[in-house]
């Protein structure tokens, strides 16, 4: 396939493409998916997500600007969310990122939800394959926005960094249950505004009382992103994190459970697609409907009875 | 298939659409880009709110961007269509150089137009030099949305 040999070459115009076929669930992109696989799993992928404005793609940009200086090439993810009323959406977070829109070391690439609840858009997932066989080394994912359980991003980064803000709210607000679990790293940023000390105190507490996690306590760091503070520290953290994770064996753990989670999904998606399509063939699966819907059958033998029928 | 997993299911397993927006057959990328240094940002960031609410995928880059920075976020988004802004009066250095250097990395399936206060008798030699179309103070954003729409070019 042309595609692929233009992929392995670092074609900027031939990943890009790639990533709208993919994104768009084409045919084509499935087949390229399928050769490019065998060589993705090089990447250090860096997951960046907290409440929204809290400053991550400002953080994003400043950890790439620490990478390139160590020399490594990077991918960047950034999603927004997709306008439920419209399907259209704003991808805004590349307006933090131009210092490097001429580096041919950083690409850069914008993603809608399109209705993907979880803070990621459902292809992000494949796009970050697409970058890793292209021989990014490092990838960093920004989130959207997130609440409390948009935490999809665990499944797809090596090092989760949490981004959070002084003067949230009296307790840590915006970062409750669900994102404080995923962390690995935390961040206050805007450190250059009041409170900080108290955010990070106050994180201290929260992860007091959360359920113990003896191998690894994420570190809090403050940053100003907007000046460059505490990136380093920030691009340390990480690196520690990563090795970390190599010395317990725990990057091919989390490896394992992608590899489970995304073939999971796959056959769930299909399995349910080619099951239906059979179904809806015939219109059997409106006349089923609508006996279940005047109780002449029950939901449950009926799905049994098309499982059968498949031979399941 | 551009629905969410969850919704997938649902919407086919009831023959209903969930959510027609989210299930467009393919979502058209644009790129809205002020080029050069000037600071008028109201009209491109109108005009990037009236292509989202359009039902388009907006990559918005900022102020202050050069050709080669343009290009280069075209090229990275994949995007359909490029959509400069420019109130400053070097449109017609600017927007013909965007072309030139999309020419130069061989992307020819991308349509660029342009609005700001750009005078008539430019209009003509700027359409010369490969920008599809102009929309200059007053026209409806709606015209433009549809130009952008009849005029991109189909991909898979
Ligand atoms: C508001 C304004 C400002 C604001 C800008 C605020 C901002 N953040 O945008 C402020 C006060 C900061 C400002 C400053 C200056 N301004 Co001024 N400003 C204007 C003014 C009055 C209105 C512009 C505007 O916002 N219109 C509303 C928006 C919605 O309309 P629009 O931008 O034209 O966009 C519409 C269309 O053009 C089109 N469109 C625009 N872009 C695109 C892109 C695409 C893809 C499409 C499809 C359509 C499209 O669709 C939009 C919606 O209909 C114009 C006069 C005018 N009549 O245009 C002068 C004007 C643009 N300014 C001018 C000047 C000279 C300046 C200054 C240099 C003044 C100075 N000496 O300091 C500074 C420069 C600032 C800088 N850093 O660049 C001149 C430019 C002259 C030229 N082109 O040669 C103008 C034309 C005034 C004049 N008649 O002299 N300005
Ligand atoms: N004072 C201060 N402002 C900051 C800092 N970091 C970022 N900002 C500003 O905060 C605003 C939001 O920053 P972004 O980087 O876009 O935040 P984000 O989290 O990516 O935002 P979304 O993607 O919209 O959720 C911008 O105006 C930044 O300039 C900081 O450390 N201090
Ligand atoms: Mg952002």
């Amino acid at each position: 396939m042309e595609i692929i040999e233009r992929i392995r070459q670092r074609d900027v115009r031939a990943i890009a493409r790639l990533m709208s076929l993919v994104e768009n669930n084409a045919p084509e992109a499935t087949a390229a998916l399928k050769e490019l696989y065998a060589i993705t799993g090089q990447a250090f992928i860096v997951g960046i997500t907290g409440p929204p404005g809290s400053g991550k793609s400002t953080l994003t940009d400043q950890l790439t600007k620490e990478f390139r200086g160590g020399g490594k090439t990077v991918g960047i993810i950034a999603v927004d969310p997709t306008s439920p009323f419209t399907g259209g959406a704003i991808l805004a977070d590349r307006i933090r990122m131009q210092q490097h829109s001429l580096d041919a070391g950083v690409f850069i690439r914008s993603m809608a939800t399109r209705g993907h609840l979880g803070g990621l858009a459902k292809a992000t997932g494949d796009v970050v394959n697409v970058l890793d066989a292209a021989g990014k080394e490092v990838i960093l994912v920004e989130t959207v926005g997130v609440g409390q359980d948009e935490v999809e991003v665990v499944k797809t980064a090596d090092t989760c960094v949490v981004v959070t803000v002084p003067g949230l709210g009296d307790d840590v607000q915006a970062i409750k249950a669900g994102i404080l679990e995923i962390a690995d790293i935390f961040v206050v940023n805007k450190a250059d505004r009041e409170g900080a000390d108290k955010t990070v105190a106050e994180l201290q507490a929260m992860m007091g009382l959360a359920p113990g996690r003896s191998d690894w306590s994420p570190p809090i760091l403050k940053t100003v992103a907007t000046q460059g503070q505490g990136i380093a520290e920030l691009a340390q953290g990480i690196f520690a994190h990563r090795a970390h994770l190599d010395r317990q064996g725990l990057r091919q753990t989390r490896q394992r459970e992608r590899s489970r989670a995304l073939f999971l999904e796959l056959l769930q998606e299909q399995g349910t697609r080619r099951l239906l399509e059979r179904a809806s063939a015939n219109g059997t699966l409106e006349q089923t409907i609508e006996r279940i819907a005047r109780r002449e059958m029950d939901p449950y033998s009926a799905v049994e009875e098309l499982l059968a029928k498949a031979g399941l | 298939m551009t629905e969410s997993r969850g919704e997938a299911t649902q919407a086919s397993a009831t023959g209903r659409e969930v959510n027609d927006t989210m299930s467009e057959a393919r979502k058209i990328r644009l790129l809205v880009a002020k080029p050069g240094l000037d600071g008028h940002d109201r009209g491109a960031k109108v005009i990037a709110r009236a292509f989202r609410d359009a039902g388009f995928e907006v990559i918005y880059t900022g102020l202050r961007q050069t050709p080669e920075m343009i290009v280069s976020a075209a090229v990275q988004e994949d995007v359909d269509a490029i959509g400069l802004s420019c109130l400053s009066g070097a449109h017609m250095y600017l927007f013909p150089r965007i072309v030139e250097l999309l020419r130069e990395r061989g992307v020819d399936d991308v349509i660029v137009f342009a609005g700001g206060t750009i005078p008539d008798e430019d209009i003509s030699a700027l359409k010369k030099a490969g920008i599809a179309e102009i929309f200059t103070p007053g026209t409806s954003t709606s015209v433009a949305i549809d130009f952008v729409r009849t005029h991109v070019r189909p991909r898979p």
